[in-house]
């Protein structure tokens, strides 16, 4: 989130759209129910189904799953060609004035460097176009043609209120009244938040879906200030934690990457993040990477990183592409994969193309589950009829179930969606021998250092180099992890004039301490400060609140720095006054930078020196065009998902997402709309936690039962009863389940033709409390976003017959 | 945001409200204490409950109830009525606005209403089984409950469910035990959106005015408090954004009132009853002098016993 759950409460409008916040984040919809009930707050939901959420909504429209860029698009075309913009702030804040190359293109739904035997784009062309002093050349009038905010009147005019109607399936009216609700706070007096969820990433365009949302709500002003933002809300409570600690495929914690086969030294890596600013005066803070950088290798290699040896950059792996789930998978489906660790993870159930995932497993030569509850995919080797159709004689996995405690049988910090990092402490002993993640991992690793030491191997030299001196190797404490995370001084850091600012051993208030020559550690930058030379800050429960707007300063430790708003600066004029009384947040006090927050911004740096508020940014301002920093465009396309009901009727050459990776045999398995002519999505209910609440007792009893959902029109159509069991089937798999006939669920009308959509909730699984079901995954497609190979599991096609036999 | 009912100190102490304070008790008469405790009532928002259920997993898990896993049948709502283990359900309702041609997806909390009335209490032949604190609470007390299930058709609301395992009557206490020690019921406590709050009557219809306000201004223009008159007010109470139509909810009644055949039970029936009853005793009397008294013989305790086996 770019602001927070309580910054909710500051919103005058609430958009939810590609999530169903009331469903699966209820606790954090509370902040939405009390900007309704008390600052007048409206509330617009846009969803294929009639939700929870939109129970909740002032205004609910219909859209078809999988066509939201265009639907935002068209917010996006409404905002320009009505003028309701916030002119000063697109002007002063965003790369609106930007020139661009006169090489880039758009055509036919291509951009300019598209090479369809690869699959990819040569991004070279989606360039600002620079001046001889280096820096780019800008048209602050905002009329040059080939200036970013020209280019944008021009790509989005196609995407009109008809074309809605005619692809999403949503009525002209409905989608004017949202155009007309996001316009009404284009003016810095009013704000309007953004939340998402998996609704908009689980799709192959899916990272393009919130790019237009980031535009509008630009373009809106929306960025920076109290009740505004685009706000992904995460889906476990601490994901958002084991997103920053660097579970990503191809990064370190912090967000920092690992390096490629084409970077083989330090200097390689780090020359191609110089990040040199765009336009003079500018911030552009990740000129500091190669101190985080060096830091995070201190941690990692501890002495053994040393000037000489690059600070041990040589014992990191070199990425040879990425290893994605869907990728690793695919590996295992070949035979290519001994073993798999599943840590808190149930594959089985989670990853698409369940009938693949099984023939993968099978694969294995060994499966360790590390859970603390038994997972299907701990049992996929076990027959259950239909539902897990297998001959155990023929798997020859080996699998090994370690059982891990709970998060409230152990202490340590829970990072949420609002960067909130909130400490738990220990509330029950684990039961019988269930050991913590920690000890698991430390006791592997030292059996494996072993291993190495005594009888050598790949990587020996890594794995000896990684330091582990811990006071117990095998028990590292959560005290000695954090100090590990949050870095300290190696040796007395001084300022300029030789003054000790820190001394060597204490630990790092701020980042802004870290070093690039080996006098710091720290392995995850932006938490640094949250256990800082005061003490544990994710400790603090201070609720003291004295704005009022929600911002809690004193209230655990929101990274980074403890900003609780990114981008901040941008709550405030150019000149550093607030844009209105209403939304005064951050602002120039003649001598620095207040407010209720910590500033995004050098707190002295006087709003004279034109610093932009979007310090992260080479640019110094935030990006309405994203340079070549996408896959699949530095402007959003409508893509249609790829197995679809109709062609893509906006640029009828495009399938799919046109350099979405796709693997040979996940290409076979698309199916097409004259066999499953009905749009399928999946979610999750309120009554269920994932895979894991099945397990539950009292959550089983609150929805015991895998469901369909489907409208009254579908259920006449195909002689489907209420409540009769049903079998909904893709190319990949099929499912059954009970018919749960709605009218929350219509009929769309696209292109003149209604088509379908079902509903089909994920929660359920052979294993646990609730009545047994066959994984829902065995219906998804395996193929994943351009950018974040996140899988498509929001739109793809079914088809839908009735069981014969009694009601239940 | 209404301020909650903070967490009360852990150091045990006094009841607030005992025997003492019982304004009504079923089938025997009690003297009223002389001041009546201030009154108390939780508040349900229809228009702010998303449906999540977490009250009804809360009462489960404070009132240390198990359910059965059932079915799904096509709705939401599970399990599909109130048993003598779920005190309290979500009943879903798809809504078609004819005014405005919007679907409305009603989600309302069912459960005891705790009249001021009660209905139940008021049809209950067992003494004691039923009674009224002065702060309206209504609660049953199982050890005096006959099983006989005239609460039920007492009941305006139909709350009441007669356990098959002990054949004692069950349903919501407003977490009497909670609001003893300063604390909210189970299920305010769990509500994420404050779609539940507890407090004093009068402070929860001051926060349903409040609540109608903001309806109001988003067109809702027959939304109200639902504190029907016809049980004499209700300590449980709903905001519904169509008051006018308390039935489309789920079957929420109109005007709920005590059926007719309780109040003649209660009114000429009664006494004539009573006349019968004391002749009958006398005869039972007469019956004991001339005969001895009923011995409880061996089998009969073994088939007590198997037939209360199960429920803890």
């Amino acid at each position: 989130m770019t602001n927070s759950w309580m910054d909710i409460k500051n919103a005058d409008v609430v958009w939810i759209m590609g999530g169903n916040a009331a469903e699966a984040h209820p606790c954090g919809f509370k902040w939405v129910t009390e900007a309704k009930a008390e600052r007048g707050a409206k509330l617009m939901v846009v969803d294929p189904r009639f939700n929870r959420s939109a129970a909740m909504a002032d205004h609910y429209a219909p859209i078809r799953s999988g066509s939201d860029i265009t639907f935002l698009s068209a917010v996006i075309n409404h905002l320009l060609t009505n003028d309701k913009i916030h002119k000063e702030y697109v002007r002063h804040y965003t790369n609106a004035a930007f020139i661009v190359k006169d090489e880039y293109e758009f055509n036919e739904g291509l951009f300019s460097g598209y090479d369809e035997s690869k699959r990819s784009y040569d991004r070279s062309t989606w360039e600002y176009k620079f001046g001889p002093d280096g820096f780019a050349i800008r048209d602050m009038t905002l009329s040059d043609p080939r200036c970013v905010f020209q280019l944008m009147k021009k790509h989005f005019a196609q995407y009109t209120p008809e074309l809605v109607q005619r692809v999403c399936g949503t009525p002209k009216d409905k989608f004017l009244k949202v155009a007309e609700w996001v316009a009404s706070t284009a003016n810095g007096e009013r704000a309007m938040t953004i939340m998402y969820a998996l609704g908009w990433t689980q799709h192959s365009h899916g990272a393009q879906n919130i790019r237009c949302a980031a535009m509008i709500q630009l373009l809106c002003g929306n960025i920076g200030i109290p009740g505004g933002g685009v706000n992904a809300l995460r889906g476990h409570s601490n994901v958002q934690g084991i997103t920053d600690v660097g579970t990503l495929t191809a990064a370190i914690p912090g967000y920092l990457a690992l390096p490629t086969e084409q970077e083989p030294t330090l200097e390689s890596h780090l020359s191609k993040r110089a990040f040199k600013p765009l336009t003079p005066n500018q911030t552009s803070y990740w000129q500091n990477y190669r101190k985080f950088y060096v830091s995070f290798l201190k941690t990692q290699f501890g002495a053994n990183a040393t000037k000489e040896n690059e600070f041990g950059y040589n014992y990191l792996p070199k990425l040879d592409g990425i290893y994605d789930c869907i990728k690793m998978f695919d590996l295992m489906h070949q035979g290519k994969t001994n073993g798999l660790i599943c840590q808190g993870f149930n594959p089985l159930m989670a990853i698409p193309n369940s009938n693949k995932s099984r023939e993968a497993l099978s694969k294995l030569k060994f499966l360790v589950s590390m859970d603390p509850i038994e997972t299907d995919t701990a049992r996929f080797w076990e027959n259950h009829g239909e539902f897990n159709n297998v001959d155990p004689a023929k798997i020859q996995t080996e699998v090994f179930m370690l059982p891990v405690t709970s998060f409230a049988e152990e202490e340590g910090s829970v990072t949420n969606s609002s960067r909130l990092i909130q400490w738990r402490w220990k509330a029950a002993d684990p039961y019988y021998e269930s050991k913590t993640d920690i000890d698991i991992l430390a006791d592997l690793f030292v059996r494996m250092r072993k291993m190495y030491e005594k009888d050598g191997g790949k990587g020996k030299d890594a794995i000896l180099a990684v330091d582990w001196s811990y006071k117990d190797p095998l028990h590292p404490s959560v005290d000695e992890l954090q100090a590990e995370l949050n870095g300290r001084a190696l040796v007395d850091l001084k300022d300029a004039e030789g003054k000790v600012v820190r001394a060597a051993g204490q630990r790092l208030a701020s980042f802004g301490e870290m070093r690039d020559d080996g006098s710091t550690d720290g392995c995850m930058w932006i938490y640094t400060g949250f256990y800082g030379p005061t003490g544990n800050m994710a400790q603090r429960r201070d609720n003291s609140d004295p704005s009022g707007l929600g911002v809690y300063q004193n209230w655990g430790f929101s990274w980074p720095a403890n900003r609780r708003i990114q981008y901040n600066r941008a709550s405030a004029d150019p000149d550093g006054k607030p844009w209105s009384e209403a939304k005064k947040y951050m602002y120039w006090n003649g001598e620095r930078w207040t407010g209720p927050d910590v500033p995004d911004y050098v707190p002295t740096i006087p709003p004279e020196r034109a610093v932009g508020p979007f310090i992260m940014n080479a640019e110094g301002v935030s990006r309405l065009w994203v340079r070549g920093l996408m896959a699949d465009g530095p402007f959003p396309v409508h893509m249609e998902p790829f197995e679809s009901p109709v062609p893509n009727l906006v640029f009828p050459k495009l399938k799919g997402n046109p350099v979405a990776r796709v693997f040979k045999n996940d290409m076979e398995a698309l199916g097409a709309s004259k066999d499953f002519p009905i749009v399928g999505t999946t979610y999750r209910l309120t009554e269920h936690f994932h895979y894991w609440t099945k397990s539950v007792h009292a959550n089983a009893v609150m929805q015991p039962e895998f469901f369909v959902e489907l409208s009254e029109e579908l259920a006449r159509e195909k002689g489907i009863r209420h409540g009769q069991m049903v079998r909904i089937w893709s190319k990949r798999g099929e499912v059954k389940g009970k018919a749960v006939v709605t009218k929350r669920i219509k009929p769309f009308m696209i292109d003149g033709k209604p088509v379908h959509q079902v509903g089909l909730p994920l929660n359920f699984g052979f294993i646990g409390e609730t009545k047994k079901a066959s994984p829902i995954n065995g219906l998804t497609s395996a193929i994943g976003d351009s950018n974040s190979q996140t899988p498509e599991y929001k739109a793809f096609l079914v088809n839908i017959e009735p069981i014969a036999g009694p009601v239940a | 945001m209404f301020t909650p009912v903070p967490n009360p100190t852990t150091n045990p102490g006094p009841a607030k409200f005992g025997e003492q304070d019982l304004i009504r008790r079923s089938a025997s008469t009690v003297t009223p204490p002389a001041k009546r405790q201030t009154e108390v009532a939780k508040l349900i928002d229809v228009s702010k409950c998303i449906g999540c259920k977490a009250c009804q997993v809360a009462c489960l898990e404070w009132n240390n109830l198990t359910e059965e896993v059932g079915i799904n049948v096509g709705v939401y709502d599970n399990p599909h009525d109130l048993t003598p283990n779920t005190w309290t359900l979500m009943r879903y309702t798809e809504y078609e606005n004819a005014e405005t041609g919007n679907l409305e997806w009603l989600i309302r909390k069912d459960g005891c209403m705790h009249c001021e009335d009660p209905g139940c209490l008021k049809a209950c032949p067992a003494p004691g089984a039923i009674v009224q604190y002065s702060n309206g609470i209504v609660d049953f007390v199982h050890d005096k409950c006959i099983g006989c299930g005239y609460c039920v058709k007492g009941c305006p609301f139909n709350i009441p469910r007669i356990s098959k395992v002990d054949a004692k009557a069950y349903k919501c206490t407003l977490c009497v035990d909670r609001v003893a020690v300063g604390q909210g019921p189970a299920c305010q406590k769990a509500c994420p959106t404050q779609a539940i709050v507890f407090g004093t009557k009068d402070e929860m219809k001051q926060w349903a005015d409040h609540r109608i306000k903001d309806l109001k201004s988003r067109g809702f223009k027959n939304a109200g408090l639902y504190d029907p008159p016809g049980v004499k007010g209700t300590h449980v109470m709903y905001v519904l954004q169509h008051n006018d139509k308390p039935q489309i909810y789920a079957g929420l009644p109109n005007n709920p009132s005590i059926s007719p055949v309780v109040e003649l039970w209660k009114g000429a029936t009664k006494y004539a009853g009573l006349t019968a009853i004391g002749a009958f005793a006398a005869i039972g009397f007469l019956h004991h002098l001339l005969t001895g008294a009923n011995r409880v013989s061996a089998e009969d305790e073994k088939n007590a016993e198997r037939l209360t086996e199960g429920r803890s």
